[in-house]
């Protein structure tokens, strides 16, 4: 293993270069999110079906990535700490749930509020919300184990196994809901499946999805810094941060 | 007596006997259902929360035959899942109160064997038990004839998929006081493949359609889950007793 | 992996270049700097000590001062610790299949099913150590007293009976490491005078013995003695 792999599993190096790296992300991640929310709003052209309620997308599949991409941050950092027993990994995973679980109510408050123009009702058992739906509750069982489990170190290790688990059964999950929803509604109109979106639309996508990741970065690493300060607050070098400021 | 402190990789002690993986399998599975039998009032409580799940929905939604034929597939899925989860929490639970599980799993020998039987033996008591009335309680929710071979088979297939998935949160859980909603917060989004499959599968059957494909999806996931459920098990079991 | 593995147990204070020392003979069990905290309370820190073969090891201290803890530890049951174990030289992660099968773990739980009779929970813990010879069993019922409550289910035994069904694994055992947590509670006089015989048996053999009792131990000599009130620092 390098070294670095050793450096990361220190918790005072891990807060040291999150400190660093946390003032850079955070102004990239403004720009990337204002930027992308006045070219998606403002410039983008209207979706010649839907008008305008279309933009929504800019913020629900930002969300719906992010919401699927933190589980898995969140199951990897998990199985770190369990082989190699690294706390910095566990408080990684401890972190990411929340976030990830804000994601997914985000992704389906976002859907329920476009599937009305679209759809004509809040709710409507469409493959992708519902599968966004039982991610949320995937996140609400972590969270929960997380929260019952007094010792830390069994907390994160029970959460990490049920993240493991979890993400062996997203792909049949999906695979799963998806086939239930063809068999039960054969012509439904899917929204984020537009053949050959044009460029001006997908750009903004993009500079959204980017701006997403950056923000979740940033917020990974507060939620980690306060994390590392909890667990570490009898240890000499926090008591000295603290005292030298 | 033979000097203990010598290395037995040297030492022709160990030459005793072995108990061969096949014989610990079946040692654990005698051992457990006898554990169980011997506790029979609780043998019976999933059927009867079964029989009762079954009963609200006529009371609850329309005693209408055709109605409740058309929700039959559905219900008796759901009640069986249920009744499973139900059952779940004590699965280990008993082990891990009287310390038998401590010295499960201080034993040299592979633990994912016992677990596996723990949780056939478990299974033949609440899956399997409730494939055998499922047809007698379907005949309650008007479900068609035809359905009935459906319904069997893919409640044969799906339900040991639900013990073992299930057996993950209890082994999860087993270390708290108050496991019992917590294990169904943990297990019921897993349990959600199986039901759609299973649910499908008997609507194929009512409606005349080749059962194949359900079959094999559940029974994919069966092989799936008897591959992949102990190594979790185990895990889980060793995290709780630490804790 | 296992090199790794104590690396990472001992990363609580950044010492990336650590090498563990092997013991060489003699000892069993080597225990290396062993720290464990509990509810925010370090329990102990430091902790080093060896058990040899034909040795009593006493784990002293006051309550809730880490005695049942420790012992979890040493058997391999609880892993929320730092420091280094090895067994017979070796890690202890990495031969952990041979520590269990010489292994002899009493726990608080005695480990026995209420509703198995004593017979079927011997057979059971035989089937477990596949080196116990199940022919055995009545034998260590009879000299824990209990021939004639064979086929009796243990809910229907008194509490030191069912303790004692426990203990009739001491003397099935062949296991070399004796783990015993309070092996002495709700046993009469003289089975505890019977126990202290079958340890005193069991170390002239050159097993080990590492346990928690408030009962004097003179009867067997040499008995070294580990205070954990003296680990636990700030």
């Amino acid at each position: 293993m390098p070294r670095w792999f050793y450096q990361l599993a220190s918790p005072r190096w891990c807060y040291q270069i999150t400190g660093r790296l946390l003032p850079g992300f955070s102004i990239v991640a403004l720009l990337l999110l204002l930027g992308g929310t006045v070219w998606a709003l403002a410039f983008a052209p209207a979706d010649y079906q839907q008008g305008n309620s279309f933009r929504i997308i800019y913020l629900h599949v930002p969300s719906a990535i992010l919401a699927q991409s933190c589980y898995m941050l969140m199951a990897v950092a998990g199985a770190i700490g369990l082989i190699w027993k690294m706390k910095v990994a566990d408080m990684v995973a401890k972190s990411c749930a929340p976030i990830g679980a804000t994601m997914a109510v985000l992704a389906l408050l976002t859907g329920a509020i476009w599937g009305k123009p679209t759809w004509g009702s809040w709710w409507v058992w469409d493959a992708r919300l519902t599968s966004m739906l039982i991610l949320f509750f995937l996140y609400l069982g972590v969270m929960a184990l997380n929260s019952a489990i007094e010792s830390e170190s069994t907390a994160a290790q029970a959460s990490a196994v049920l993240a493991l688990v979890g993400l062996v059964n997203i792909p049949i999950i999906k695979y799963s809901v998806e086939w239930w929803n063809t068999l039960h509604q054969p012509a439904t109109f899917k929204l984020t499946e537009k053949p050959a979106m044009p460029a001006e639309m997908w750009l903004p996508l993009l500079v959204m999805v980017i701006g997403f990741y950056c923000f979740f970065a940033v917020s990974l690493m507060m939620r980690l810094r306060n994390e590392i300060l909890r667990r570490e607050r009898r240890s000499g070098w926090v008591r000295d941060l603290l005292l030298s400021k | 007596m033979a000097d203990l402190s010598t290395n037995p990789a040297t030492d022709s002690r160990m030459e005793h006997r072995t108990l061969g993986a096949g014989g610990l399998f079946v040692a654990a599975l005698k051992r457990d259902l006898m554990l169980s039998l011997r506790r029979k009032s609780e043998l019976v409580n999933p059927l009867i929360f079964f029989l009762m799940v079954i009963t609200l929905f006529p009371l609850g939604v329309s005693p209408e035959p055709g109605f409740l034929a058309e929700l039959a597939p559905g219900v008796l899925w759901v009640a069986a899942l249920l009744a499973t989860l139900l059952s779940m929490d004590s699965l280990f639970r008993t082990d891990f109160d009287d310390g038998s599980l401590e010295q499960l799993l201080l034993s040299p020998q592979p633990l994912f064997v016992v677990v596996l039987a723990k949780v056939l033996a478990h299974w033949m008591l609440t899956g399997l038990a409730l494939t055998l009335v499922a047809p007698v309680i379907a005949v309650m929710l008007f479900l068609p004839a035809e359905g009935m071979l459906g319904l069997m088979l893919s409640l044969l297939l799906g339900t040991p998929t639900l013990s073992l998935v299930g057996a993950i949160g209890a082994a999860l859980t087993v270390g708290l006081r108050k496991g019992g909603v917590l294990i169904s917060l943990l297990v019921l989004p897993l349990y959600i493949p199986v039901l759609i499959f299973g649910t499908g599968a008997v609507q194929a059957a009512v409606t005349g359609l080749p059962l194949g494909g359900y079959l094999a999806l559940l029974g994919a996931l069966l092989a799936l889950g008897v591959t992949l459920a102990p190594l979790a098990i185990s895990a889980a079991l060793r995290i709780s007793v630490s804790g | 992996m296992a090199r790794l593995k104590t690396v990472g147990q001992s990363w609580r204070n950044c010492s990336v270049t650590r090498v563990g020392s092997r013991c060489l003979s003699g000892a069993l069990l080597k225990v290396e700097n062993l720290f464990c905290e509990r509810d925010d309370r370090v329990l102990f820190d430091g902790l080093s000590f060896e058990v040899g073969s034909g040795e009593v090891v006493q784990i002293e201290g006051a309550n809730g001062s880490g005695k049942t803890t420790l012992l979890r530890i040493l058997s391999g049951l609880s892993r929320n610790y730092e420091g280094d174990l090895y067994w017979r030289g070796e890690p202890l992660a990495a031969v952990r299949e041979q520590f269990h099968r010489e292994l002899l773990y009493f726990g608080h739980q005695p480990g026995v099913k209420a509703l198995l009779t004593p017979e079927e929970n011997l057979r059971w813990y035989c089937a477990l150590h596949p080196s116990l010879d199940p022919a055995r069993v009545m034998e260590a019922l009879e000299q824990v007293g209990l021939r004639g409550f064979e086929d009796v289910p243990c809910h229907m035994l008194s509490a030191g009976q069912h303790r004692r069904v426990s203990l009739a694994r001491l003397y099935l055992s062949d296991a070399p490491l004796w783990i015993l947590d309070e092996p002495f509670t709700a046993i009469d006089k003289r089975g505890v005078a019977a126990k202290e015989a079958l340890i005193g048996r069991h170390i002239a053999r050159g097993g080990s013995v590492v346990l928690t009792t408030h009962q004097d131990l003179q009867s067997l000599g040499a008995v070294r003695a580990i205070n954990l009130d003296q680990q636990s620092g700030t």
